[in-house]
């Protein structure tokens, strides 16, 4: 069966061609400057480097990573009960909330967003609402809050849905077990449920952290270019402004900030799980 | 010497995977007809030899012949042999009918031909009534059965069995063993068998080759085996045994626990350690301890059924026996062996 | 009292959930353009819709890039993972890594990365280099679904075809692939739901000429909400919940397909 092996190599080729090489593209140009179309005479520099840590852009890299984080908090945090509350219901009521979770997430993303641009922009259904019943206006989009929460409301399911299966997967024992040997129910919490959770909430997290970090149609959108993102400046520099070394450099960082950030909630769950262990063992 | 016929021949052959050698140098000769058993610790390289027969692995070294032709470079599907895989490897999308006809088809045999001859292996399995069921949902012993039948209906000259009853309940198992061996000697085939179980190999086996960690350890018959292990190894797996640190002094004199015995063995030379078996059942208890050749007390005592199992300890080492007389823990017994039932083994341990 | 607080909460949820959705649906059949007030009910939105050529070309190519995009990235996808499944050590793990790389990179740097690639490659972008792109990122969820069913698939059973005389193609087509055939169809499932409803790739690799639907909502929306938006978007979200429930009744694994 060895040579089934041969029904790879195609495959490998075009993995070479389609995803080794752009990436190794990207990193070159992120290195380099002069004119794109010739890699015969680029130079190295790290310009486009140096240009990243500008006051403005380094603000621009902040604030991505502060709504990020944000984004993903709020996930969470709303994220956690919904996916208690499923887990426990019973058979018939679950399989229903979890299709109901799921169908909105069939819309097109795009078409999610724009419908929340509907909704809050200045002259927007919200307000027409508040007005209705006389409550003063809310003026946030276009603005930071609009896209925070186009990001909760966009990615909020990529949290629900891991923790969900984890939790659904633990077995009633160790909840009987535990109230068997005394254990309250905000301690069986603590004690179990959270602990055992832990890898449903890192991909929970990793999930939402990752297309929040990089978006910028969420922003493009709802922020109205005032809150420009990582993701903006990415795809203005593509797209726009033609400087593809800057936004080479700039998809570097992008990607070394999401490596930094999987590589801490890998550690995370490892830990948890050496955690763990340590109980079992004391 | 008369030229004899061999179906199968392993000449030097070694197989290692990841710098191990899994199967170190085997030779062997199979001859037609023949029930030839591999025996041997989980581990030891019985599946992997019985892949290379199979052409699943190629050899590192060394040369597979069959009917005096050199296998190697044929592969499996051009071989005139087949397998009753270890887990069965039955085709699940296909009912049982379909999975014993699969062969056939592949030679492109006319329809009613094929399903003359599948019928009738099923038959002869005692399938008839299951063609048309889901192999899933057929038991343990059954889809034994369409192994066996999905392999014979080719009418290899060499099947090859890995395990095939090792994952059946012991009752399964023995009338299995029994149905295997019949149908053998109906069909008339040479039968490559793998199992772990020395009673399993002992009963089937015209010969048996016990290996271990990639070398054979002994070729015989099973007779030869039980009777005359050629080493420690082989003693030692083949059955419960005492094995005995012992010094031949010359032929037919060995000495052990401060006394020289009469055996028959010949040809070690004279004042050689080496090591000695006595089966459970050959040593014989006699009451009193001044008659037996070895004496000792009884140090527990456990029915087996239909024999006791006794230790006796003396002041060298301790002895199991089986008898069917019972001797209560503490008492002073003697024990005799015969000559014949003193088997000498060469010192070269197996490690 | 719990059980209340339970309900209350699940219901915020599922407002904020559909909200959006609801909203939109109701005013694609609103009689003025403004968002806010309900002016009667109108197909007129509707109408447009099916006479703007940006909008029917963009259906033409999502629809075509999807269904081709499907088909190869699942022959393709079947047989690497065949290939895959029966390689051994850093190889393996190589190739699965990369094969990872499209599936946890975010889309805008495997967008911008493709386009690099195109450009210095001197291709024009348009509708080729969009299938590409489409294959590229489809192929890995396709390999990612029909692993596990390979891994599942008794070691033995192509040996045991072989043994019987099957030659190694006959014993893929005849003996594997109909073993493996729910992950190549859930794979291809995926592919297409991916393809369908992708936009960042795409808006880097497809150029000025060609556009798929998400392509044309991003541009239209930028320039302001636009009523036929509201009409598209309720027409693309029947049809996704039709295709998808169909597809939930035929294959009776609901749950699994659903994710
Ligand atoms: N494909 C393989 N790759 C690596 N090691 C293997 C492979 N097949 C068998 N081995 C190793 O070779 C040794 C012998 O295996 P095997 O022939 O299956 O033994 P047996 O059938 O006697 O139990 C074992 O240690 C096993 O782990
Ligand atoms: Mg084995």
């Amino acid at each position: 069966m060895k040579r089934m092996r041969i029904l790879a190599y195609p495959y490998s080729v075009w993995m070479a061609i389609f995803i080794v090489v752009p990436l190794i593209l990207v990193f070159l140009y992120s290195f380099t400057e002069g004119d794109i179309r010739n890699l015969a005479q680029l130079k190295f520099s790290t310009r486009s480097y140096e240009r990243v840590s500008e006051p403005i852009y380094l603000k621009v890299i902040v604030n991505s990573f502060i709504l990020a984080t944000l984004s993903t908090l709020f996930c969470l945090a709303l994220g956690y009960p919904v996916a208690m509350i499923v887990a426990r219901a019973n058979p018939k009521v679950r399989s229903m909330l979890l299709m109901f979770l799921i169908v909105p997430m069939w819309m097109n993303f795009l078409l999610r967003t724009y419908a929340w641009m509907s909704i809050l922009s200045p002259n927007g259904f919200l307000n027409r609402l508040l007005e209705f019943f006389g409550l003063p206006r809310l003026e946030i989009m276009p603005g930071k809050t609009a896209v925070l929460l186009g990001m909760i409301y966009n990615f909020l399911p990529f949290m629900i849905l891991p923790i969900y299966t984890v939790l659904s997967k633990i077995d009633k024992q160790y909840l009987e077990a535990a109230s068997d040997l005394g254990a309250n129910k905000t301690r069986t919490f603590f004690k179990i449920i959270l602990p055992l959770s832990i890898p449903g909430v890192v991909s929970g997290i990793t999930m939402v952290f990752l297309p929040a970090v990089s978006t910028f149609v969420i922003s493009g959108l709802l922020g109205g270019g005032k809150t420009p993102l990582i993701g903006d400046l990415i795809e203005q520099q593509f797209m726009w402004e033609g400087n593809w070394h800057f936004g080479s450099s700039l998809s570097i960082i992008l990607m070394v900030m999401i490596l930094i950030s999987m590589a801490i909630m890998s550690r995370i769950d490892r830990d948890g799980k050496q955690d763990e262990n340590g109980h079992a063992k004391a | 010497m008369a030229k004899e016929k061999y179906i199968i021949e392993l000449r030097n052959l070694t197989k290692s995977f990841d710098g191990v050698k899994v199967v170190d140098s085997i030779n062997l000769k199979i001859k037609e007809n023949e029930f030839v058993t591999l025996l041997g610790p989980s581990g030891c390289g019985k599946t992997t030899t019985l892949r290379m027969i199979g052409g699943f692995e190629e050899p590192d070294e060394g040369e597979i012949l069959f009917e005096g032709k050199l296998l190697n470079p044929v592969p499996p599907y051009k071989r005139n042999i087949n397998t009753v895989f270890q887990r069965y490897a039955l085709f699940p999308h296909m009912n049982v009918f379909e999975n014993v006809a699969f062969g056939l088809r592949i030679k492109k045999l006319p329809k009613d031909e094929i399903e003359e001859r599948v019928e009738k292996m099923l038959r002869m399995m005692d399938l008839e009534k299951f063609g048309k069921r889901h192999v899933d949902s057929l038991s343990g012993g059954q889809q034994q059965r369409v192994a066996i039948a999905r392999a014979l209906v080719n009418e290899p000259k060499v099947l090859l069995l890995d395990e095939p009853l090792g994952a059946l309940d012991l009752k399964l198992r023995k009338e299995m063993q029994i149905e295997l061996l019949d149908m053998q000697r109906s069909v008339g085939i040479t039968f490559i068998y793998v199992t772990h179980d020395q009673e399993e190999a002992l009963t089937m086996s015209d010969t048996v080759v016990v290996m271990n960690e990639g070398h054979i350890q002994q070729v015989g018959t099973p007779e030869d085996i039980y009777n005359e292990p050629t080493n420690r190894f082989v003693a030692d797996f083949i059955g419960e045994s005492n094995i005995i640190e012992a010094t031949m002094l010359e032929d037919r004199k060995v000495m052990f626990d401060g006394r020289v015995f009469d055996c028959v063995d010949t040809g070690f030379g004279t004042n050689v350690p080496v090591d000695v078996v006595i089966r459970p059942e050959d040593l014989q208890i006699v009451t009193d301890p001044e008659k037996g050749m070895i004496r000792g007390t009884v140090t527990s005592v456990v029915f087996k059924g239909v024999h006791y199992e006794m230790l006796i300890e003396n002041e060298y080492r301790e002895y199991m026996v089986h008898s069917t007389l019972m001797f209560p823990e503490e008492t002073q017994v003697g024990m005799n062996v015969q000559p014949f039932d003193i088997h000498v083994m060469k010192k070269e341990g197996y490690g | 009292m719990k059980k209340l607080a339970v309900r209350i909460y699940m219901g915020l949820i599922f407002l904020f959930l559909y909200a959006p959705i609801i909203v939109l649906i109701v005013f694609s059949f609103n009689k003025t353009k403004s968002r806010g007030q309900w002016a009667g009910f109108t197909l007129d939105w509707y109408a447009q819709l099916f006479k703007d050529r940006l909008i029917t070309e963009a259906l033409y190519y999502t629809v075509t890039i999807a269904i081709l995009a499907t088909v190869i990235s699942t022959i393709v996808g079947t047989i690497a993972a065949i290939g895959i499944h029966y390689m051994r050590g850093f190889g393996k793990n190589l190739l699965l890594n990369i094969n990872n790389i499209p599936v946890l990179n975010p889309d805008i740097v495997t967008g911008v990365a493709l386009m690099t690639l195109f450009i210095s490659a001197g291709m024009r972008l348009g509708f080729m280099t969009m299938l590409i792109a489409h294959v590229l990122f489809c192929i890995p969820y396709v390999i990612l679904a029909v692993l596990p069913k390979l891994r599942q698939l008794n070691r033995h059973i192509a040996e045991a075809a072989m043994d019987l005389g099957a030659t190694p193609s006959y014993a893929l087509r005849k003996i594997i692939l109909p073993e493996i055939r729910p992950g190549i169809i859930s794979g291809a499932l995926m592919a297409f739901t991916m393809s369908i409803d992708d936009f960042v790739i795409s808006f880097f690799t497809a150029g000025n000429e060609v556009s798929n639907l998400s392509i044309v909502v991003y541009s239209m929306a930028r320039r302001g909400v636009k009523p036929t938006i509201n009409a598209l978007s309720t027409l693309m979200f029947l049809a996704v919940v039709i295709l998808l429930l169909i597809i939930n009744k035929k294959s009776g694994e609901g749950e699994e397909l659903l994710l």
